[in-house]
């Protein structure tokens, strides 16, 4: 970990010297991440701006039905064909596509939030507390997690979207809570923290003002990474019924309508399911990516 | 050893209480019960099931009594269905258990496979090939893959049934699709753990003492390389049942993962708690064998504690 001492080293950097300048070096050599980079953005743009401009330039939205129509293979009309009440596919992919990057940003941050807070006191601390809050850690990582999300939700009785993301948030921390408490031990009893303790910095200054930026390599990559996990889990439990309800839809509700007629009309699979796939795949490759470029030492898992 | 042993089997039991009280007030604190009806009930008839399934005594009485019930492994009948909670699980688990084994060895023996591959063949084409094909089966979701292999393989090709549980060949395509996403994060642990064993200096020692190739990565690399996957077996397994849900329902398995969910849905507390204290032991179970099976593969632990 070379010195970061303020954010002013992002912006000027000297001739690819500084940590970052030189991550983003090694980031920009692999294409395959930029590539995926690329995709993601195009996603988001797609996402984001694609329901206006279908509604302004082809008068499509994801609401009006035409039953007559039916469902339909892709025309120059509708792109990705059209459901069995006749709307336009495309439409409500896009705006599924909108719910699953609300899901992954929420999500994950509040995952980024519990994670890095819990990881950060376990590492500082250490000792008996260390040790209970990684055990707490180990047994919430081996419990079906989507299990307690089911129930909470079913207890609850909400189908609040927001209630639904922060849960999805409150069950994704552990990794990161892994991660950013190795970091802080790794940094802890090294000169620069030992100075500032000296010059009488509170424990919560030197963890904050101190060694999360110098762990901020791993929090970045590890944030990116959890975002198509969440997302994964989002539709996960939509596909059960149990996340997303109608009339709004996302790509894990899409894609279970399409699973049940796929055999009559496959193209209500195929859209939403190949374009959240290569959503999630290019996702996992940026995340990759950004390791490879961001944290050389930590193991690929 | 047997120190660790009987720390992580409290430990254990620690952790059911745990899940089967939050279970238990969690639920009683939800809105809406199983009785809840669009007709109504004569008061007679509400007071009788209340009697039978004693909700009509304080909670903290129907506490007791629950957690009696529990250590005695008794969870009671269904509110629903007309069989206990014991015959549920014993008539569904078999399905889910046969869909889980299946899916993991295919998700290990693949994994180890291509782990092993693309670490011994470190940055090159090999190596980036089983990379891609293990981030594939991490990123495309389950219920995206098995729809797909069933249009091409079942309703395609008709090699396979494509739904419903009858004999061998119709757990093929289930299991596969559970185990793809396993075998990804299996075959990555596997890579990274063989490419730091493989430097390591007993490595170079069985290599100057004369042992072949094979022999230095499978018998020597592996037995260190593997221990990430036998931890990742205790979370891998967490998964594999929350998987069962999505892929029972698809391939229409009649598991216990399908009967999980109905009670969600029809809010049939004895049978989601039974299933839950279940799935919670076995886990526990399960980590516990895992613990033990990595003090036997790596000496180190063994002997430290």
């Amino acid at each position: 970990m070379a010195a970061i001492t303020s954010s002013s080293t992002v912006a000027a950097a000297p001739a690819g010297r500084s940590l970052w300048a030189d991550a983003w070096r090694r980031l920009r050599r692999n294409t395959m991440a930029v590539a995926s980079a690329g995709f993601v953005l195009f996603v988001v743009v797609v996402c984001v701006v694609g329901p206006w401009l279908a509604s302004a330039i082809a008068g499509l939205d994801s609401t009006s039905q035409d039953v007559a129509y039916g469902a339909r293979g892709p025309t120059w009309q509708h792109w990705l064909g059209t459901d069995p009440l006749g709307r336009d596919m495309m439409v409500r992919v896009m705006l599924g596509g909108r719910l699953a990057l609300a899901v992954a940003l929420v999500a994950t941050a509040v995952a980024l939030v519990l994670g890095v807070g819990w990881g950060a006191v376990a590492g500082y601390v250490g000792g008996r507390v260390d040790d209970v809050m990684m055990r707490i850690v180990d047994v919430l990582y081996g419990f079906p997690v989507v299990v307690f999300i089911i129930v909470v939700m079913s207890v609850i009785g909400t189908h609040s979207l927001v209630v639904l993301f922060a849960l999805i948030g409150a069950v994704s921390w552990m990794t990161m809570a892994r991660i950013v408490r190795g970091q802080i031990m790794s940094l802890r009893h090294q000169e620069f923290v030992e100075a500032a303790r000296a010059l009488g910095a509170g424990p919560g200054r030197i963890i904050v003002r101190h060694l999360l930026p110098n762990s901020l390599g791993p929090i970045i990559v590890y944030a990116t990474l959890s975002l198509p996990y969440v997302m994964l889990t989002e539709a996960f439990l939509s596909f059960l019924g149990l996340g997303v309800q109608a009339p709004q839809a996302s790509w894990g509700t899409l894609v279970a309508e399409g699973a049940e007629k796929m055999v009559v009309y496959p193209w209500l699979l195929i859209g939403p399911g190949l374009l959240m796939a290569a959503t999630i795949f290019a996702l996992n490759f940026l995340g990759d990516g950004l390791r490879d470029a961001l944290d050389p030492q930590t193991r690929r898992t | 050893m047997i120190r660790l042993i009987v720390g992580r089997v409290l430990m254990g039991v620690v952790v059911l209480w745990a899940v089967a009280t939050v279970a238990f007030f969690a639920l009683h604190a939800a809105p809406g019960g199983p009785f809840d009806d669009e007709r109504a009930v004569p008061p007679e008839v509400m007071r009788n099931i209340e009697e039978r399934y004693h909700l009509d005594q304080p909670i903290f009485t129907q506490y007791l009594h629950y957690l009696g019930d529990v250590v005695r492994l008794d969870f009671g009948h269904s509110m629903k269905r007309q069989q206990t909670v014991a015959e549920i699980i014993r008539h569904h688990a078999p399905y889910s258990a046969k869909l889980g084994l299946f899916a993991l060895a295919i998700a290990i023996s693949l994994g180890v496979l291509l782990g092993v591959l693309a670490a011994h063949r470190q940055n090159r084409l090999a190596d980036h090939a089983a990379m891609t094909v293990s981030l594939i089966g991490i990123s495309v979701p389950s219920f995206v893959m098995g729809p797909l292999l069933v249009m091409i393989f079942a309703l395609g090709l008709f090699w396979l049934p494509p739904a419903r549980i009858e004999g061998f060949t119709s757990y093929i395509l289930p299991a596969t699709t559970l185990g793809l996403i396993y075998m990804g994060t299996i075959a990555r642990l596997t890579r990274s753990g063989m490419l730091e064993t493989l430097r390591q200096d007993y490595i170079r020692t069985a290599r100057a003492k004369g042992v072949s190739e094979r022999g230095v990565v499978w018998r020597h690399g592996l037995r260190l390389g593997l221990l990430p996957v036998v931890t990742y077996l205790g979370p891998a397994t967490a998964g594999l049942i929350s998987g069962s849900f999505v892929i029972e329902k698809i391939f229409q398995v009649p598991g216990l993962g399908y009967s999980f969910v109905a009670s969600i849905t029809d809010r049939d507390y004895p049978v989601l708690t039974g299933v839950l204290v279940f799935y919670a032991a076995f886990l526990t179970a399960l980590n516990l064998v895992v613990d033990i099976v990595y003090g036997v593969l790596d000496p180190r632990i063994r002997d430290r504690r």
